[in-house]
C-alpha cells in the first residue's frame, strides 16, 4: 500500500507538471484528491490494513495528500501567473495610436502673451488700470504735456469723433486718469486697445495693444526705472536677456529712453530678425515729465515717476514668431489652433 | 535726416572714427543713427580700361566688339555704344561687378560673341549730367592719362559716408549739420567751432533796393534780408552739388542751391526772390486774405485764407510764409538782382498752414518744430558768404532786419545734487559742468543759462536729461524700488474675466480678438429693426474707410464675420468666443459707455443644446446661482423657434440661439449657426463670491422614472420647475433623458421622459414615502399643466 501511494504521489506530480490551465489543474485535483479520487480510493482499502500498519500508512497518506495539496497550490498559483501573463499578451495594443483627446479651446496668443506679462508685474507690485479707449483729448494729448498743434500729434495720426473726443492713441491716457484718482504710492500696468489710423499691411493695424506702466512715489530715479524694466525683460525674456537704453524724446517724459532688448534669436550677435543690429527695440520709458504730475495735482518737487510703454503684437510676433500682424485679427482656427 | 560726415569735419574733428563707432556713439547720445552709407558701396569692379580695338560684330549691325587693356590683362567686351575708338579710356565694369541698384555685371555672349564686362556711361556708374555736363551720349570717356586698372571710386572720389539720423521732433537745432557737428563733438569729445560767417559787401544801400513791413509781429517773430545785386545764375560747384546730393537735394542753380545748401548747414530756412518782380519794391508780411490765391514754386495754384501768413510785395503774395515761394518772384536763369529772406516764423503757423495746404517742405518741418530767431543773422551772412566765394553775385551793403523775438535766454537752477537724486546716479559736478558747457549751456554759479537754440530746454527734468544723455544711459545703475510694500491683486472683474477664459477654452472653445470699430451695414445684416437702439453709434470722424467707421454697438456682427471666414477657409466647424468691448452712446456724454459682452459663436456638428450647455457650464463655473432661460421668438437675429433670453436674477443678461437663415444668407454661410451674446456686467453680479459647503448625504436617495405625456407647448423649464417645488427638501436631481413625438403618443402631444432622485437629509426613504411624493407631483403636473402620466 505504501508503494501504492508513493505511486500516486509520483503520479500526481507527474500530471500537475502538465497541468496548464486552471481547468486541468482542478481535473488533476479530482483525480487524486476528488471523493472517487485515486488517494480517496486508497485511503478507502485502509479498512483491510492490520492496526499495525494502520497508523503508519495513515500518516503516509496523509503526508501524500498534504504533498499533492501543497502541489496543486503551488501549481494553482503558477497558472494564475501564466493566465494572467497571457491575457496580458492578448490585450496589447497599439499605444502610438493617436489618443482621444478631450475637446479644449486655447486663448488668443495675444491673450497668453499679455497674462503672462500681467503675471509678471503683479508679482512686482503692480495693480491693472483701466481706461476708456474712447477718450477725451485731454487725456490722451493735452494733459501729457501734447498741446493741439503741437508736432508729435503728426507721427500719431488719430481717429477722431469730435474735435475732442477721439479713439485713444496710447495707454498713456489711462496714466493721467490714474494719478486723478489716486494719490501716491502709484504702482499700475495699463494693458489696452490704441488706435492709428495707418492702413492695415504686415506691419501696421489700426487697432492694437499697448501696455503702460507708471510708478509714482517719493524718491523714484531714473535707476529704479532701469531696474524695473530689466527684472521685467529678465523674466520675459529669460536671465541672459540683456537690456538697453537710448536716448528718445516722448512729450510726457523727460529724461525720454528708448528700450532694446538684446535679440533672444541671436543673443546680440546679430542676424536676421534683429536686422544684424543685435538689439530689438521694444519699449519707450522715461521718467514722468514735471509738468504731467503738476497737471495731475501732484507736487513735482516732492513726487517723483517713471512710465513706459510697449506694443504687445511686436512682443508676441517676435516670441512666436509669427511675420504678419493681420493673422491676429483674422482669428483664422488654422492659426489660433497653434498656440 | 541726411549728412555727410566730411561736412561735419567742417566743424569739428572726426578723423579715426570709424562709422561703426559712430552710428554706435550718436545714437547713445540722442541723435540716433539709422544708417551710414558709403557712396563707393554700390559701385565695385568697376575700372579704368584702354579701348585697344572695335571690330564690327558679324552677326549684329547695331554691335561692337572691342578688346580692353584693364592693366593686367586684355578682355574682349561687347558694346552697343556708338562713341568708342580705341585709344580711349573708359569705366570697366568687370565680371562680377555691381552698379548702383544692386544690378551685378556677368560675363556672357552676346550675339555669340563672348563678353567679359560692360563699358559705362556716367549713369550706370550713378553719377549725372551735372558730374559731366560736356559729357556725349554714350560710354563714359576718361581722360586719357588715369592709369589703367585705377577703381573707378577713386578716381571720382566715391568714398563719401552718408549718415542718416533719425531726428526727433524736439530737436529742430539737430537738423542741421552744425547742430550735428556739436553733437558729435561732445559725444567724442572732440572740439567744436563755428567761424562767423564774413561778408565784405559791395557798397550800396539796402534801402535803396527794397523795404520791409512786418504786420503780423506774433507770427512772424524776425524777418531779416540782404540784397545781391549783379548775379549770375549758373550751375553750382561740383562740391556743392555733390553735398546738396548727399543729402537728397536736387541742384539746381548756384543761388537756389545756396539758399538750400544754408538750410542744411544752419538749419534756417532761406528764400531767394528776384528782386526784379517785387512790384514796388516791397516786402509786406500779412495775413493772406480769404480766397486770395498764388501760384507755389511747383506749379500749383493754392487757395488761401486768413489763417495763413504770406510774405507779399506792394500788391500780391510772393510766398507763403515758411513754406514755400512763388512762381511769380521764383530765380531765374535771366535774375539780375535778389533778395535773400532768413526769417523766423512762428511753428504752430507754419504747421497749420502746411497742414491745410497738404503741403509739407524742408522749410515747413523745420518751422513747425519752432526756430531759434538768433539764427536768421548768421545764416543770412553765410549765404552771402557763399555768394562771394562762388562769385555769382555782389552783396549789397547793410541788411534788415525786423526782430520782434523775445531774446532773453531761460535761466534753469543747476542743483547736481538733486540731479543725481533724480536718476540715481552719481555724476561729478565737474563732468556735469563739461557736458553742458559743450551744449553751448553757460553754467553761471547755481543757475543754467540755456542757449537759444535749445527752446525745448525748460526745466530741471530737461536739464537731467542733456547731463545723463552725455554721461551714458548704459552707465545708469539698475535699482529697485526702495518704496514701500504695495500689494497688488486683480480685481473682481478681472478675476472673472480670466475665469471666464479658463472655462471656456476647457469647454472647447477659442478666443478671438477683432476689430473694435465696424461697418454701418451690420445692423442690416444681422437683421435688426430700424428703431433699435443698437443702431445709436459713435460715429468716427476720419475713418480709414466706410467698412470700419462706427464703434461696435454689438460684438455679434465680429462673430459672424470670423464664423464666415472660418466657414470660407473650409473649417468642418468652429467653436468661438471674444470678450468684446462695446461702445453705447450716453446723452448729454461727451464719452460713450465702454461694456463688455461675450460672445460665443459655433456651427459644425451642433446644435441648440450644444451652445446652451457651454453656457450653462460657464454660469456655472462663476457660480451664477439663479439664471434661467425663457424662449425668445421675436428677435429678427434668431431663429424664431430656436433663440432663447439667459435671465439672471430676474435681469436680461443675453440672449443665444440659432441664428436666422435669413442672416447667414447676408454673411455667405449655409448650414445651422449658433451665437450666444452675454453681458459681463450680468456675470460679474451673478457670480456668488462664496461657496459653502453642504454635508453629504448620510441616507441612501431614490431614483424613479416618470414618463408624463403633455402638449407639444409645455415647456421642460415649467415641468422642471413644479416638480423641483413639489418635492421640496426631498428633490436632489432630475434630468429628462428623453423626449418624443410620433406614432406612439397622440397628435399635439409630446412624451417626456424624467429620472427624478429624491432624498431626504433626515431618513431613509421608504417606498410610502416616495409613492406620496411622487403622487403628489403628479398631482401638480396634471393641475397646472395638464400633464398625464403615460
Amino acid at each position: 500500500m505504501k508503494e501504492q501511494l508513493l505511486k500516486i504521489q509520483e503520479a500526481a506530480k507527474l500530471a500537475l507538471e502538465n497541468a496548464h490551465t486552471a481547468a486541468e489543474l482542478e481535473d488533476a485535483r479530482v483525480r487524486f484528491l476528488g471523493k472517487k479520487g485515486e488517494l480517496t480510493a486508497v485511503l478507502r482499502g485502509m479498512g483491510k490494513l492490520s492496526a499495525e500498519e494502520r497508523p503508519v500508512i495513515g500518516q503516509i497518506a496523509n503526508e501524500v495528500r498534504g504533498q499533492i495539496e501543497n502541489m496543486i497550490e503551488t501549481k494553482k498559483a503558477a497558472v494564475f501567473m501564466e493566465e494572467r501573463q497571457a491575457k496580458l499578451k492578448e490585450e496589447t495594443i497599439d499605444v502610438t495610436m493617436a489618443g482621444r483627446k478631450p475637446q479644449m479651446g486655447k486663448r488668443h496668443p495675444l491673450t497668453t502673451v499679455l497674462d503672462e506679462i500681467k503675471d509678471i508685474f503683479l508679482g512686482m507690485g503692480f495693480s491693472i488700470a483701466e481706461g476708456p479707449e474712447v477718450e477725451l483729448d485731454y487725456y490722451n494729448f493735452e494733459a501729457l504735456n501734447i498741446p493741439k498743434d503741437h508736432p508729435a500729434r503728426d507721427t500719431q495720426d488719430s481717429f477722431y469723433i469730435t474735435d475732442n473726443v477721439i479713439l485713444r492713441s496710447q495707454t498713456s491716457s489711462v496714466q493721467v486718469r490714474v494719478m486723478e484718482q489716486q494719490k501716491p504710492p502709484i504702482r499700475v500696468i495699463a494693458p489696452g486697445r490704441v488706435y492709428r489710423s495707418d492702413a492695415v499691411d504686415a506691419t501696421h493695424s489700426p487697432v492694437f495693444h499697448q501696455i503702460e506702466g507708471l510708478v509714482v512715489d517719493k524718491g523714484i530715479t531714473m535707476a529704479d526705472l532701469k531696474g524695473t524694466l530689466d527684472t521685467f525683460l529678465k523674466t520675459l525674456y529669460g536671465p541672459e536677456a540683456k537690456m538697453r537704453l537710448r536716448p528718445h524724446h516722448f512729450p510726457f517724459t523727460e529724461p525720454s529712453a528708448e528700450v532694446d532688448v538684446s535679440c533672444f534669436v541671436c543673443g546680440g550677435k546679430g542676424c536676421r530678425v534683429c536686422k544684424g543690429e543685435g538689439f530689438i527695440e521694444i519699449l519707450g520709458a522715461g521718467m514722468v515729465h514735471p509738468k504731467v504730475l503738476e497737471r495731475c495735482g501732484i507736487d513735482s518737487s516732492v513726487y517723483s515717476g517713471f512710465a513706459f510703454g510697449m506694443g504687445l503684437e511686436r512682443v508676441v510676433m517676435r516670441r512666436m514668431n509669427i511675420d504678419d500682424l493681420r493673422l491676429f485679427y483674422d482669428n483664422d482656427l488654422r492659426f489660433l489652433k497653434q498656440f | 535726416m541726411k549728412i555727410p560726415m566730411s561736412w561735419l569735419n567742417d566743424y569739428t574733428d572726426i578723423s579715426g572714427i570709424t562709422p561703426e563707432e559712430y552710428n554706435h556713439a550718436l545714437t547713445m547720445t540722442g541723435s540716433k543713427v539709422e544708417g551710414i552709407e558709403n557712396t563707393g558701396d554700390e559701385v565695385q569692379k568697376v575700372i579704368t580700361a584702354k579701348i585697344l580695338s572695335v571690330e564690327p560684330h558679324p552677326d549684329a549691325d547695331k554691335l561692337k566688339i572691342c578688346q580692353v587693356d584693364t592693366g593686367t590683362e586684355t578682355i574682349q567686351i561687347v558694346t552697343g555704344a556708338d562713341n568708342v575708338k580705341p585709344g580711349q579710356m573708359v569705366p570697366v565694369a568687370l565680371d562680377g561687378a555691381i552698379l548702383p541698384g544692386g544690378k551685378k555685371i556677368k560675363k556672357g555672349k552676346l550675339r555669340g560673341a563672348e563678353s567679359n564686362g560692360m563699358m559705362c556711361s556716367y549713369e550706370e556708374i550713378g553719377m549725372t549730367k551735372e558730374d559731366f555736363p560736356d559729357a556725349e551720349y554714350g560710354i563714359l570717356i576718361l581722360d586719357e592719362n588715369l592709369p589703367l586698372g585705377k577703381d573707378i571710386r577713386e578716381v571720382f572720389g566715391l568714398n563719401e559716408n552718408i549718415v542718416e539720423f533719425e531726428i526727433t521732433s524736439n530737436r529742430p537745432d539737430c537738423l542741421s549739420v552744425i547742430g550735428l557737428a556739436r553733437e558729435t563733438a561732445v559725444t567724442f569729445g572732440r572740439p567744436f567751432a563755428v567761424k562767423a560767417p564774413t561778408v565784405k559787401g559791395s557798397g550800396g544801400d539796402i534801402n535803396d533796393y527794397v523795404s520791409i513791413h512786418v504786420q503780423d509781429p506774433q507770427i512772424c517773430r524776425r524777418y531779416s534780408a540782404k540784397v545781391v545785386k549783379n548775379v549770375k545764375i549758373g550751375p553750382s560747384p561740383k562740391w556743392m552739388a555733390d553735398r546738396l546730393r548727399a543729402c537728397g537735394m536736387r541742384s539746381i542753380n548756384n543761388l537756389v542751391d545756396i539758399t538750400n545748401y544754408v538750410q542744411l548747414e544752419y538749419g534756417q530756412p532761406m528764400h531767394a526772390f528776384d528782386l526784379n518782380f517785387l512790384e514796388g519794391s516791397q516786402i509786406n508780411v500779412r495775413r493772406a486774405t480769404d480766397g486770395e490765391e498764388m501760384v507755389t514754386l511747383d506749379g500749383e495754384k493754392r487757395l488761401l485764407d486768413s489763417s495763413m501768413l504770406v510774405i507779399c510785395d506792394g500788391k500780391k503774395p510772393v510766398a507763403i510764409a515758411g513754406v514755400m515761394g512763388g512762381e511769380n518772384s521764383e530765380v531765374k536763369e535771366d535774375t539780375h538782382a535778389i533778395l535773400f529772406e532768413s526769417a523766423n516764423f512762428l511753428g504752430t503757423s507754419v504747421r497749420k498752414t502746411a497742414q491745410k495746404l497738404g503741403l509739407r517742405t524742408e522749410s515747413s518741418a523745420r518751422y513747425e518744430k519752432g526756430l531759434d530767431p538768433n539764427n536768421t543773422e548768421p545764416a543770412l551772412l553765410r549765404a552771402c558768404e557763399l555768394v562771394e566765394e562762388l562769385g555769382c553775385g555782389e552783396v549789397v551793403d547793410g541788411w534788415i532786419d525786423i526782430n520782434h523775438a523775445d531774446d532773453k535766454p531761460n535761466r534753469i537752477a543747476f542743483d547736481p545734487d538733486a540731479i543725481n537724486r533724480f536718476l540715481g546716479c552719481e555724476i561729478s559736478r565737474g563732468e556735469m559742468v563739461s557736458a553742458l558747457t559743450a551744449l553751448g549751456f553757460t553754467i553761471s554759479g547755481a543757475e543754467a543759462i540755456v542757449p537759444s537754440f535749445r527752446a525745448d530746454v525748460e526745466g530741471f527734468a530737461d536739464l537731467s536729461e542733456e547731463v545723463v544723455r552725455i554721461y551714458g544711459y548704459d552707465k545708469i545703475p539698475s535699482t529697485l524700488m526702495r518704496s514701500e510694500t504695495v500689494s497688488a491683486v486683480k480685481t473682481r472683474p478681472q478675476k472673472i474675466e480670466d475665469q471666464i477664459k479658463n472655462l471656456l477654452t476647457a469647454c472647447g472653445m477659442y478666443e478671438i480678438i477683432t476689430y473694435s470699430f465696424t461697418n454701418p451695414n451690420i445692423f442690416d445684416k444681422l437683421c435688426i429693426p430700424q428703431d433699435s437702439s443698437l443702431r445709436r453709434v459713435v460715429k468716427i470722424s476720419n475713418p480709414l474707410g466706410e467698412e470700419n467707421s462706427i464703434m461696435r454697438t454689438t460684438s455679434l456682427a465680429s462673430m459672424m464675420e470670423t464664423l464666415a471666414r472660418n466657414a470660407n477657409f473650409k473649417a468642418a466647424n468652429a467653436r468661438l468666443f471674444e470678450l468684446a468691448k462695446i461702445y453705447l452712446p450716453v446723452d448729454g456724454e461727451p464719452l460713450p459707455s465702454e461694456e463688455q459682452e461675450v460672445t460665443l459663436g459655433m456651427f459644425g456638428g451642433c446644435d441648440f443644446y450644444d451652445l446652451k450647455g457651454v453656457l450653462e457650464a460657464l454660469l456655472d463655473g462663476l457660480n451664477v446661482k439663479k439664471y434661467r432661460f425663457l424662449p425668445l421668438t421675436d428677435a429678427a437675429t434668431f431663429h424664431p423657434g430656436r433663440a432663447a433670453v439667459l435671465m439672471i436674477g430676474g435681469e436680461k443678461a443675453g440672449v443665444l440661439g440659432q441664428i436666422h437663415p435669413q442672416v447667414c444668407d447676408n454673411y455667405g454661410m449655409d448650414g445651422e449657426v449658433y451665437a450666444a451674446q452675454i453681458h459681463f456686467g450680468a456675470l460679474v453680479a451673478g457670480a456668488a463670491e462664496e461657496k459653502q459647503y453642504k454635508p453629504l448625504p448620510k441616507y441612501p436617495a431614490v431614483v424613479r422614472d416618470l414618463a408624463l405625456l403633455a402638449d407639444e407647448s409645455v415647456l421642460a423649464a415649467d415641468v422642471e420647475e413644479i416638480i423641483k417645488k413639489t418635492a421640496k427638501n426631498l428633490f436632489a436631481g432630475l434630468s429628462l433623458f428623453d423626449v418624443y413625438q410620433g406614432k406612439q403618443v397622440p397628435a399635439g402631444k409630446k412624451s417626456m421622459a424624467y429620472s427624478l432622485t429624491l432624498q431626504s437629509e433626515e431618513k431613509t426613504l421608504t417606498d410610502e414615502d416616495t409613492n406620496q411624493t411622487v403622487a403628489e407631483i403628479l398631482n401638480a403636473l396634471k393641475k397646472k399643466l395638464n400633464i398625464e402620466l403615460r
